[in-house]
This record gives structure tokens, C-alpha cells and sequence, in this order.
């Protein structure tokens, strides 16, 4: 079967005045109908990749890879035109912040409609019933309400929600979310997860669920590649993370302090020079 | 070490008003580490900024080292007494200040002699050494400048810290270490801490005594052993702790 999404050997690199700078050195994996986790810290190029797969990396920036298919289309590099015609309708992504990806000064209502009609050019009254099934299948009480408002009218956790609404309106074959609950409070956090489980499974999408927390990933996710200095270093089964072989991945688990695990001192991580560069664990 | 008593803190004027902190009392004894969490809106930093002389509008009683402070202002000896760390390093550093300039003006500020020695002291006391000395915030990461911040804090020689959210910005790596680093500073020079964080797992492991906030109001105060244990009295306190243990996934 052929998978939703193929990357192999994705290389990202920006020249600066010191050099060429790698953000992504040579990622591979594939994605098929499930939940995938992408972890690392910042600067692990866990983000960039995700850009790099929905053609968002802007120039003087580059993008190479062996391979980047989409249901076994090739989408590397791609001319802008055809790639917004992917971007949205194929591919969506959900970033951190609603408060930076909303437009301030249009309605939720409008902006959910244009996006939608833009990809599959339906009327007006369409596009608008089909937001509002959206913002009813996000939890949103008051669809009616909440079509009307402007994003500073609504809380974070709601406009995460309208995000997650506009985005998959258009029923895309995978979503990418970026850090999609970072910004929000535990309680709401699980809210707006469960909204993405559940939408995620009954569509039959992949995702990529890129972030910083090992246990939420571990959680949520069926399978997590971990991230340093640009590679995967390791891929395991959500399940098995707290069994990673990897001492990257050991050292992160360790250095977060737990409730449920009294430490006199926190596990400091000792970087190794040897993990930019050594054969990922666990690869297949 | 610290007593706050009934305080309330409001921002605007009706119809606007904000009542952001409501009758909040607790006191830190000298050499705990006390711990305020809720979420975000839950006033739990506006209480901090009240006691360090941030905000105009608050009532009610503060009393540090046994001294009442009233209003924004605060006298020398209260900033020798306590010194704050924010959130966010990139935000709380002069970009155009070198180390060395941040640490000796906070120095001078303080009427502290030798501040040559005492800056060399300083920044091999926060782990950064004196390689460090001349450079600006923008040669240095995230978890440097949090040091530098700890760094200046520690400058006056307080007892109490106040500490918002000091590790939230950071990578758990990073934030491993500053944990570890307050907590060495803590031991060594016998300060207590008011340390505000929206993460419970931090608190419980840097904090002896928490309170727990919700919409301005301390609604509980409980102990870091009570935390771990799940032990909560009521209901909001036991639905924050159960949704901080993480995601449950539906089958």
C-alpha cells in the first residue's frame, strides 16, 4: 500500500553569513492513517520539517530530499501554484498560536468560508453551512455566535478549535499540527485533543503532531520519531517511549521533573557530540 | 518571611474594572519555597508583581521581613530583601547591556563595594563563569540568560525570591538545570521562594507548600506531598491535578 506521505533523506539548509546552516539533516519516514509524533527541543528542526513537507520553507532557504510523495505524487519543490492547490486541501496545518494564525480584523464565520471555497469552490450559502457543521464538530456551542465573531472576541482554547475547524473543513489527507496546545491550559488542552483524536480517527487522516512534550506525544500519538540537531535519532512505538533506547531520549524523559516521582535532584542532560551524527535507534 | 493578608488587586475603573486577585491571603516562612499554580488569568503572577511593587491598585496587607509595604513604592532595603525573575529571558535582559553592565549597575544600584569580585562570584555561582562577562544577551541561549537573570536577583543579597514561571521558556533540558540551580542557591544561602508556575510536577518538586488559584481566589492550599498523592480537597484543585497527569485516549 502506498503511504499518505514519503519523505526520504529531507535536508533543509540556510545560508548565513558563517556557512551553510543545516536545519534538517536527512530525515526519512513515512506516514500512513495515524498519529505520528515528532518531538525534539527547539532548534531540533522538528518544525522545519514540517514547513518543508507543506512548501513553507521561503528562499534563501533550501529544500532537498531523495523523495517527498504525497500518496506516491511527488510534492518536492514544487512550483508556488500547484502547491497552494495541495496546501490546505491535501495537506493542512494547525500552528501553536490561534492568535497569530487568525486573521484579526475578519470573522471566524468568513474566514472559515473563504478557505473553504477557495479549495472546492462551492457557493456561499455551501461553504457557510459546511462552517458551521465545522464549528459544531469542534464543541463549539454556539456555532451561530461564534461565526460571527472576530478571533479577539474568543478565548485561546475556542480559537484553537476554530483552527482546527478550518483546517480539516476541507477534509485534507493529513494535518500538521505544530506544538497545537502549547499555548493552552491543561484543562483545555485535553479539550481541544480529544476534538483532534476523534476527528483524526473518524476521517481516516494522518498526522504529524509536532512537540516538545515527550508524555503528551507518548500519550497520543501511535508512533514518535525523536529529533536532535536535525536527524531522527530515534523511532519507536507511542507506547514504548519510557523503554527509548536512545541516551537522547533517555536524558529528556529523565530531565523532567514528575508528579508521580519524587527526585532529590533533576537528571541533567550530557549532550554527546556523537548524536548529531550516528545511525538513528530503532530505524527500520 | 512574607505574609499577604486579604489582598485584592483590580485593573481599570468600573464598568471595566478586573478584579484580578480576590482576598488572597498566605504567609511563606523564612527558608520555604512556596508555590502558587492555576491557570492562566488565575492571578497567580499579578499577586507576585503586587508584592514587588508592580502594580498601582491592591489592598489588603503585605508584609515582608515584617515590614508593611503600601502602594508601588518600596525602599532600598525592601529590593535588598527581594528580587524577582521573570519568565522570559529574551524579554528581561537590556539587549544593549553587556553582563558585565547588568550585574554591576544592579551592584552599584545596591551600594555594594569590590564589585569586581562580587560580579566574578556571582557569575561562577550561577554556573556561567567569567568567559561570560562581556557578552550581550544576544550571544547567549535561552537557559544563559535565565542565569544572568538569577545572576542579577542574587546581585542584592535578598532572602526572598520571587520567582514567575523561571523556567517555562526554557527546553526541559534547560530547565532541568535552572530547577537544579535554585535549588543549589536555595540550600546555600537559605532563601525562601514564592515560585509561580502553571506546571505541577515543578512545583512539586521544587516547593515544600503550594496554594492553588482560580479566577483570583486561592482556592486551596495544600503540601507538595498532598500534590503528588492527588490528595486535594476540592474539586477544582482535584480536576487541575487529574488534567496536568495528561492525555487519557478514547478507545
Amino acid at each position: 500500500m502506498t503511504p499518505l506521505l514519503s519523505v526520504r533523506n529531507l535536508r533543509v539548509a540556510f545560508p548565513t553569513r558563517s556557512g551553510l546552516f543545516e536545519a534538517v539533516r536527512g530525515v526519512s519516514f513515512e506516514l500512513g492513517r495515524e498519529r505520528l509524533g515528532v518531538v525534539g527541543e527547539s532548534g531540533s528542526g522538528k518544525t522545519m520539517t514540517g514547513r518543508a513537507i507543506l512548501g513553507l520553507v521561503r528562499p534563501p532557504g533550501r529544500v532537498d530530499a531523495d523523495r517527498m510523495a504525497l500518496s506516491g505524487e511527488s510534492i518536492l519543490n514544487l512550483p508556488e501554484r500547484r502547491m497552494r492547490r495541495l496546501r490546505g486541501a491535501r495537506i493542512s496545518m494547525v500552528m501553536q498560536d490561534p492568535k497569530f494564525s487568525l486573521n484579526p480584523v475578519m470573522t471566524v464565520g468568513r474566514q472559515i468560508v473563504e478557505g473553504y471555497r477557495l479549495h472546492t469552490g462551492v457557493s456561499r450559502a455551501q461553504a457557510r453551512d459546511k462552517a458551521l457543521e465545522m464549528l459544531a464538530a469542534v464543541q463549539i456551542r454556539d456555532p451561530e455566535r461564534v461565526f460571527h465573531a472576530y478571533p479577539h472576541e474568543v478565548s485561546g482554547g475556542m480559537g484553537q478549535r476554530i483552527m482546527i475547524a478550518m483546517m480539516l473543513a476541507p477534509d485534507p489527507e493529513i494535518l500538521i499540527a505544530d506544538e497545537p496546545t502549547s499555548a493552552l491550559d491543561v484543562s483545555v488542552r485535553n479539550e481541544v485533543l480529544r476534538i483532534l483524536d476523534r476527528l483524526v480517527r473518524e476521517r481516516g487522516m494522518g498526522l504529524i503532531f509536532i512537540s516538545h512534550d515527550l508524555n503528551l506525544v507518548a500519550q497520543f500519538c501511535d508512533r514518535v520519531l525523536i529529533m536532535y540537531a536535525g536527524r531522527v535519532v530515534e523511532e519507536l512505538p507511542a507506547r514504548d517511549l519510557h523503554a527509548a533506547r536512545h541516551p537522547y531520549t533517555q536524558g529528556l524523559l529523565n530531565s523532567l521533573p514528575r508528579l508521580d516521582r519524587p527526585v532529590e535532584r533533576l537528571a541533567v542532560l550530557q549532550r554527546q557530540a556523537g548524536w548529531r551524527d550516528a545511525p538513528p535507534e530503532g530505524a527500520a | 518571611m512574607l505574609t499577604v493578608e486579604d489582598l485584592d488587586v483590580w485593573f481599570g475603573h468600573p464598568p471595566e474594572r478586573v478584579d484580578a486577585v480576590k482576598s488572597a491571603s498566605f504567609a511563606v516562612r523564612p527558608g520555604e519555597s512556596f508555590g502558587l499554580v492555576g491557570e492562566s488569568g488565575s492571578g497567580k503572577s499579578t499577586i507576585l508583581r503586587a508584592i514587588a511593587g508592580l502594580v498601582d491598585s491592591w489592598s489588603g496587607r503585605i508584609e515582608v521581613a515584617g515590614e508593611a509595604v503600601a502602594g508601588r513604592r518600596r525602599s532600598r532595603g525592601f529590593h535588598k530583601t527581594v528580587q524577582m525573575v521573570f519568565q522570559d529571558p529574551y524579554a528581561s535582559l537590556h539587549p544593549r547591556h553587556s553582563v558585565d553592565r547588568v550585574l554591576s549597575e544592579t551592584l552599584r544600584l545596591q551600594g555594594m563595594d569590590r564589585i569586581d569580585a562580587r560580579i566574578a562570584r556571582l557569575l561562577d555561582q550561577v554556573g556561567l563563569g567569567q568567559g561570560f562577562r562581556f557578552r550581550y544577551p544576544h550571544q547567549l541561549s535561552g537557559g544563559q540568560r535565565q542565569r544572568v537573570a538569577i545572576a542579577r536577583a542574587l546581585a542584592a543579597e535578598p532572602r526572598l525570591l520571587l520567582l514567575d514561571e523561571p523556567t517555562s521558556a526554557l527546553d526541559v533540558s534547560v530547565q532541568a538545570e535552572i530547577l537544579n540551580l535554585l535549588a543549589d542557591i536555595r540550600a546555600e544561602r537559605r532563601l525562601s521562594y514564592v515560585l509561580v508556575s502553571h506546571d505541577l510536577a515543578v512545583v512539586a518538586h521544587m516547593c515544600d507548600r503550594l496554594a492553588v488559584m482560580r479566577a483570583g481566589r486561592i482556592v486551596e492550599e495544600m503540601d507538595a506531598a498532598s500534590l503528588r498523592a492527588g490528595a486535594a480537597q476540592g474539586d477544582y484543585a482535584r480536576a487541575l491535578i487529574a488534567a496536568s497527569a495528561g492525555y487519557v485516549r478514547e478507545s
